[in-house]
């Protein structure tokens, strides 16, 4: 890292101002029960003492965005016939997410194996993220639901992030994570962080060991596949889920979508969608057949893909960040570490251990 | 997996094309000729058989199809389409001159080339038979490259069964042993009854140097599976396609998969061997 700097609390608007001139800033600001990422202007009042509600999910992965656009024509020589013209997509502009937890930009992390090196590229996200840089807050404030710590995170995890900011006295120690974040520290307004920077990293320290031992969620990815078809297992772990979502929408890495169009007149747009592997529509094929009936097949696959497929496929990486958002805001309070856990520990049919 | 295109190409946007012609196979089933827009498009479309790829009708949606024509056979790239859902009852109402939407090739393709020198036995039902018509004519355009080619296709009835037009050809011919069955009697039938499964064992196909290929309904799969194996075909010798939901057809929204596993590219075609070692949610 290059030398770490400073900003004081009362510099920190002034700083945005300035960022907000030369790029878009999404900040977190309360919007109603729920703090939200929005587009910062001078004097919004932003809110960095806890977990935002949503991930900054949306900066680079919209809740819906417009693949193309099309446009029929009719032949005036016959009417019976139509042309369709496809249109150019718009460029995503330079933008700064400013103020996420360290849970919140790592989500990323998670989608860029698949989105950017699969057999396709999506070229959709890769302008977005080529042109987003994330600011992350340090974490000083773990929560009852948070197990970042067991998942290959913590509260002053840099994955994800350009910037890693420390609260520290009364302001942030500033430090870059990244060469694009780095280009971001001109600013006159960060002096240098001295012996703050120190003081960070035993915070930082100290925050992570006060989180706990971590919990090992390795085993998980073979006994989660030996236990697919114990579906009372399954049942039973689902049993209190209504298929809301709410647990998908909330979640930084959660990836899947949906295509849809929509049309006015002669011309519309093919759309990109968040989806919700919760739905029982999610996998209903058009002959009536699902290979997912039931919220106990389809949880098994939330919990399967986040904990066994995902890591089986990206060199073991748990395609979660412990934010524990799904687990704060579940209606029905179903906690996605309990599952695993239990799944852990469930005794199969042989009578083996689990997980051992 | 090499035929994938790893560029820069937007894999969502669609090339368009225009229908050249329709022909209604059954009451619900729908066939469709396109001829990809841009000189010499159709002569430098490279694809494999069992390939699928993803029709658009703009303004519904798209939906995934196998191109049931042979590489070998490149004046058009045909669909056949069963009317089940919102897109597909949107396409049947296409007709010659509309333009249509396509995303393909998608997903991996049948093992041919290490098919060449054996035996072939396609099983296929109803709307099934459209993948193994590609394989069945690509075999029929290189001819030399296989032993004998058995054919077992199955409808509910006559009036069920796609492609009649080519039946009698399949029929007459030397190269091809085709044995064509329905479920019920039906008048003017002549040819067998029974279900495919049953149908099979009668035949009694021998599993040596062979290598089977079915497609159709799950039901009919899994007792076509249990007949294979009766008759002694290992899990490696035979393969299968598999539908499912889906929309980007590139790996990336999450639908398809089976564990580990994404029908859209690292599918359709799975040998059994390879299904038995995914988790249970076909």
């Amino acid at each position: 890292m290059a030398e770490a700097k400073y900003i004081s609390r009362a510099k920190l608007g002034k700083w945005l101002d300035e960022l907000s001139q030369q790029m878009l800033v999404l900040a977190p600001v309360q919007e109603g029960e729920a703090v939200v990422f929005r587009p910062y202007q001078t004097g919004t009042e932003i809110r960095l003492d806890g977990q935002p509600t949503l991930p900054p999910k949306e900066a680079v992965f919209p809740a819906s965005e417009e693949l193309f656009a099309y446009t029929y024509r009719k032949n005036p020589e016959d009417p019976a016939q139509t042309d369709v013209e496809i249109g150019p997509r718009a460029q995503p502009q330079k933008t700064l997410v400013f103020g996420a937890r360290p849970c919140g930009s790592r989500g990323f992390v998670i989608f860029d194996p698949v989105y950017t090196q699969g057999y396709y590229l999506d070229p959709y996200y890769r302008a977005r993220r080529e042109a987003t840089i994330f600011a992350s807050v340090a974490c000083i404030t773990p929560e009852n639901a948070c197990f970042c710590h067991s998942v290959g995170s913590g509260p002053g995890d840099t994955a994800g992030s350009d910037i890693l900011l420390t609260p520290v006295d009364q302001g942030y120690v500033v430090e870059a994570v990244t060469d694009k974040g780095g280009e971001m520290l001109g600013s006159s307004l960060l002096e240098a962080a001295g012996d703050k920077a120190g003081k960070a990293r035993e915070l930082r320290d100290k925050v992570l060991k006060d989180m706990g031992e971590p919990r090992d969620f390795t085993s998980a990815r073979e006994k989660l596949l030996a236990i697919f078809d114990d579906l009372d297992f399954w049942e039973d772990v689902s049993a209190k889920c209504i298929s809301c979502g709410a647990c998908t929408y909330l979640c930084p890495t959660c990836y899947c979508f949906n295509i849809t169009d929509e049309s006015a007149g002669m011309q519309g747009s093919r759309i990109r969608s968040w989806d919700n592997c919760m739905s029982f529509q999610f996998t209903l094929e058009a002959s009536g057949h699902n290979p997912r009936p039931t919220k106990a097949h389809r949880l098994r696959n939330r919990v399967g893909h986040k904990f066994s497929y995902y890591p089986e496929l990206h060199q073991g990486k748990i395609a979660c960040c412990g934010c524990g958002r799904c687990i704060k805001h579940c209606p029905m309070s179903v906690d996605i570490r309990e599952i695993v856990i239990r799944a852990m520990e469930h005794q199969t049919e042989s009578g083996e251990e689990a997980g051992a | 997996m090499d035929i994938q295109q790893f560029t820069d190409k937007n894999p969502y946007l669609p090339e368009l094309g225009t229908i050249v012609e329709t022909v209604q196979e059954t009451h619900n089933i729908m066939t469709f000729r396109v001829v990809l827009d841009g000189d010499n498009r159709m002569q430098d479309f490279r694809f494999e058989p069992g390939q699928v790829g993803q029709l658009s009708v703009f303004g519904t949606g798209e939906a995934t199809f196998v191109i049931n024509s042979p590489p070998t056979r490149k004046e058009y790239l045909q669909f056949s389409v069963m009317r089940a859902g919102e897109v597909t009852t949107k396409l049947h109402s296409l007709s010659k001159g509309d333009r249509i939407g396509v995303r393909a090739p998608l997903g991996n393709y049948f093992p041919y080339e290490s098919m060449q020198g054996k035996d072939i036995l396609i099983v296929g039902g109803g709307i099934g038979m459209a993948p193994l018509r590609t394989l069945l004519l690509f075999m029929l355009d290189n001819r030399d490259d296989y032993g004998r080619i058995q054919l077992l296709y199955g409808a509910r009835s006559p009036r069920d069964m796609a492609f009649s037009y080519e039946l009698p050809d399949w029929l007459e011919r030397k190269d091809l042993e085709t044995v064509l069955t329905i479920d019920n009697e039906a008048e003017g039938w002549e040819h067998r009854v029974g279900l495919i499964p049953n149908v099979l064992l009668e035949m009694a196909p021998t599993p040596q140097n062979t290598v089977a290929v079915t497609c159709g309904p799950p039901i009919m799969i899994k007792f076509t599976l249990q007949a294979l194996k009766k008759l002694g075909f290992e899990d490696n010798q035979i393969i299968t396609t598999l539908e499912k939901r889906m929309k980007c057809g590139i790996g990336l929204c999450g639908r398809c998969n089976i564990g580990t596993s994404y029908v859209c590219v690292d599918g359709p075609v799975f040998s059994y061997e390879q299904l038995r070692a995914l988790p249970n949610e076909l």
